[in-house]
């Protein structure tokens, strides 16, 4: 038995493209040059693609999942594929590229290492393109993929090529993206998706999926000051354990250790860690990403909404946060809208006190005069008022801290997503 | 002092446990949905980790079709008494009774879309608010789509065009009386590291997992176990093969693969060679394309 197959590193990944970028066909490539798709499901897809008059396998037909996309042709939502090489294990989030589905997109850049945009070498960069790459920027994905696809329809042109990476290089400059590499591509057949093409001699760069695997992963999840918010109190009431009083959650940042001073958030008071725990053992440290059970030295009162930070390295608190929002709900909002707030474990009541701006996200401007009005889809720069003090971090250096959800009160649906700037 | 180990197992397990923390959370009255699966199986092992040294706060309802095979339901008994949570069965046959459901007829007659009723009863007889489940998104395409916090309106109906976005490790179990919430703590473990993380960390499993002698018969080519509980055209013949299970489920329902993969090696061997999905033997899946979309649709697993 390999070991190693136990020892991999896990990446994750989001697409994003107009329609007919052939993201579809793109994360078929993907899944099945790859060896991931399976002879029952290939049976299937071919099955549906002649159905759907199609003389060859369209690999698309392997991601397009619900019924009401294989008869419109356009993915709906967001779906996630799971796929290995010998060297990792890749989650993508497959969302759609239409402009009324900026949600899903900002929902699968949520959780991403990484995003793989795509462009049609040859349709060149669209409005749709500016969009994706802002809010891959707004979503803080550390690397970024931009594959320009159907290269076989332009003759593999070197030209075509550069010229679409020159001309993207404005967008990079406008959203501060970092980690941008350019691939040509076509999903289609197959050029420098798994395997590099010798119809682009002119590119020597790795394929798509090599870079893939060689992405570093995990070095900008948290950052780097230790954040703890407590999920749930673990208190045993057995003969065995009768004083274990635990707090379990999963660290959000930094690293924690036995003997590390801890202050309590919001009460402010101090501790010490005592043991670090899950499933029975103990550990001496739990880092970012871990899900365990800390103990203290002292007996303090500690519940779910509260959060252990480091000592040394305090979050922000305060009532009162500036933030970027990105609206999900057909039901708009203005000023004075109220909300409930969900951030890390914690739940609060919150009211929007000001609109500051909302962003054209075709220009990338920020609009001050508008309607007052954020509806579905719209980006804004917003004030946020709450019932209590909120610890937290900026997005930029923590993007589990420093993020947060409103829950519509009447509805319960998740209205908005924001991301705390200030 | 252990040292912490980092891979994608690992991972997967922190994020596992970190969503079963928030069900016991934000939920008063979550259930375990235990059908004797390795899926649900990894799920309780997990939840076990999420709690210790409390007990796992939640109960474990298994929806028995009466078609289960005794080997299922000998590994359910003992686990529960060892993890020391309480066992609830919803029973399909008390459904028939009732005349919730009516059994299907002819020699394809499954219990398996039935079970949906018997569910969305016992859901409801328990006042339930939470039913966590073992389905992964790798296993079929509408699963693809779900979220992890899976809203159900109070008809247990699945609306896939109006889910909830899913941002960041936030999740949103608000709701309103009569709803309820499916939970999918391993919607992003794929069937592989299911098993090595069996592996990993030595879960022991149903024999019917392994290879064993059957008496089997072949329909629409998949092995069917020649049980009483599921009628047999005249040129259906049993014949003894070395047999094991790939998924569990109701015997009229689970497939069995010609394989001599005596441990966990051997399966994990035998998948990564594998040429067809695990659901490929599960002959619920085959009756349409939009076979598991339809029954999710009405309140299925």
């Amino acid at each position: 038995m390999n070991k190693g197959y136990l020892d991999m590193e896990l990446l994750r990944f989001t697409t994003a493209g107009s329609v007919d970028d052939g993201k579809s066909t793109l994360i078929g490539r993907l899944l099945y040059d790859s060896k991931s798709v399976f002879e029952d499901q290939l049976e299937a897809v071919t099955r549906a693609s002649s159905r759907l008059g199609s003389a060859e396998v369209n690999l698309a037909l392997l991601t397009d999942g619900l019924r009401a996309e294989r008869e419109q042709g356009i993915t709906i939502d967001v779906a996630y594929r799971y796929f290995a090489t010998p060297k990792r294990k890749f989650i993508i989030a497959d969302t759609p590229g239409h402009i009324e589905y900026t949600r899903n997109m900002v929902t699968g850049a949520s959780t991403a290492d990484a995003a793989i945009l795509l462009i049609d070498a040859r349709q060149g960069i669209l409005e749709q393109t500016l969009r994706h790459s802002y809010i891959t920027s707004l979503l803080g994905i550390p690397y970024v993929i931009v594959a320009i696809n159907k290269m076989d329809l332009v003759d593999f042109s070197r030209e075509v090529f550069d010229s679409i990476c020159n001309e993207y290089k404005s967008i990079i400059e406008k959203t501060g993206l970092r980690n941008v590499r350019f691939f040509p591509i076509s999903a289609k057949e197959g050029d420098n998706v798994v395997n590099s093409s010798g119809r682009t001699p002119w590119y020597t760069g790795p394929s798509l999926l090599e870079y893939l695997e060689q992405i570093p992963v995990h070095t900008e999840k948290g950052g780097t000051a230790g954040r703890f918010p407590v999920q749930y109190v673990i208190r045993p009431h057995k003969e065995t354990f009768h004083d274990f009083r635990g707090y379990a959650g999963q660290v959000a940042g930094g690293v924690f250790r036995t003997g590390d001073p801890v202050t309590i958030l919001p009460s402010g008071t101090t501790s010490t860690i005592q043991g670090i725990y899950e499933g029975g053992q103990e550990f001496s440290e739990a880092s970012t990403g871990d899900s365990v059970i800390l103990t203290l030295t002292d007996n303090v009162d500690i519940s779910r909404g509260d959060m252990l930070v480091q000592s040394h390295a305090l979050p922000h608190t305060g009532n009162t946060i500036c933030l970027t929002l990105c609206w999900f709900n057909p039901k708009g909002m203005s000023a004075g809208g109220k909300y409930i707030v969900r951030h890390t474990t914690c739940e609060l009541r919150g009211v929007i006190r000001e609109i500051r701006h909302k962003v054209n996200i075709s220009t990338l401007e920020k609009v001050t005069e508008h309607d007052g009005v954020v509806r579905m889809n719209d980006i804004a720069g917003v004030t946020l008022h709450m019932s209590q003090p909120l610890k937290y971090d900026l997005y930029r250096t923590n993007r589990i801290t420093g993020s947060l959800i409103l829950v519509d009160e009447f509805t319960n649906e998740t209205v908005a997503a924001g991301m705390i700037e200030a | 002092m252990n040292q912490r180990t980092a891979n994608h197992l690992k991972e997967l397990e922190a994020e596992s446990i970190y969503i079963l923390r928030e069900v016991a959370a934000q939920f008063e009255r979550p259930a375990l949905l235990f059908s004797g699966g390795k899926d649900s199986i990894v799920i309780a092992h997990i939840a076990w980790k999420a709690f210790y040294p409390a007990a796992i706060p939640f109960p474990f309802l298994h929806i028995d079709t009466g078609h289960n095979f005794r080997e299922t339901l000998e590994y359910r008994d003992t686990l529960v008494k060892k993890l020391d949570v309480k066992l609830l069965v919803g029973s399909v046959q008390e459904s028939i009774d009732r005349g919730t459901v009516a059994e299907e007829k002819g020699i394809h007659a499954s219990r398996n879309k039935l079970q949906t009723v018997t569910l969305l009863e016992s859901l409801e007889k328990y006042r339930f608010d939470a039913a966590i489940g073992g389905a992964r998104r790798d296993e079929e395409k509408a699963r693809a789509k779900e979220r992890i916090f899976s809203h159900r309106d109070e008809f247990g109906q699945w609306d896939p065009k109006n889910q909830r976005p899913e941002l960041w490790n936030i999740f949103n179990g608000r709701k309103q009386p009569g709803e309820h919430f499916r939970i999918f703590p391993i919607s992003n473990w794929t069937e592989m590291d299911v098993w090595q993380y069996i592996l990993q960390e030595q879960i022991e499993l149903p024999g019917l997992y392994f290879t064993h002698e059957r008496e089997v018969f072949e329909r629409d080519g998949i092995w069917l176990a020649a049980e009483p509980c599921i009628r047999r055209k005249e040129a259906e013949q049993p014949v003894h093969k070395q047999v094991r299970c790939r998924t569990i489920g109701d015997i009229t329902c689970t497939g069995l693969i010609d394989s001599y993969a005596y441990t966990v090696e051997d399966i994990i061997r035998e998948i990564a060679s594998s040429r067809v999905t695990e659901r490929g033997n599960r002959s619920d899946d085959k009756r349409s394309e939009a076979a598991m979309e339809d029954r999710k649709k009405e309140g299925y697993f």
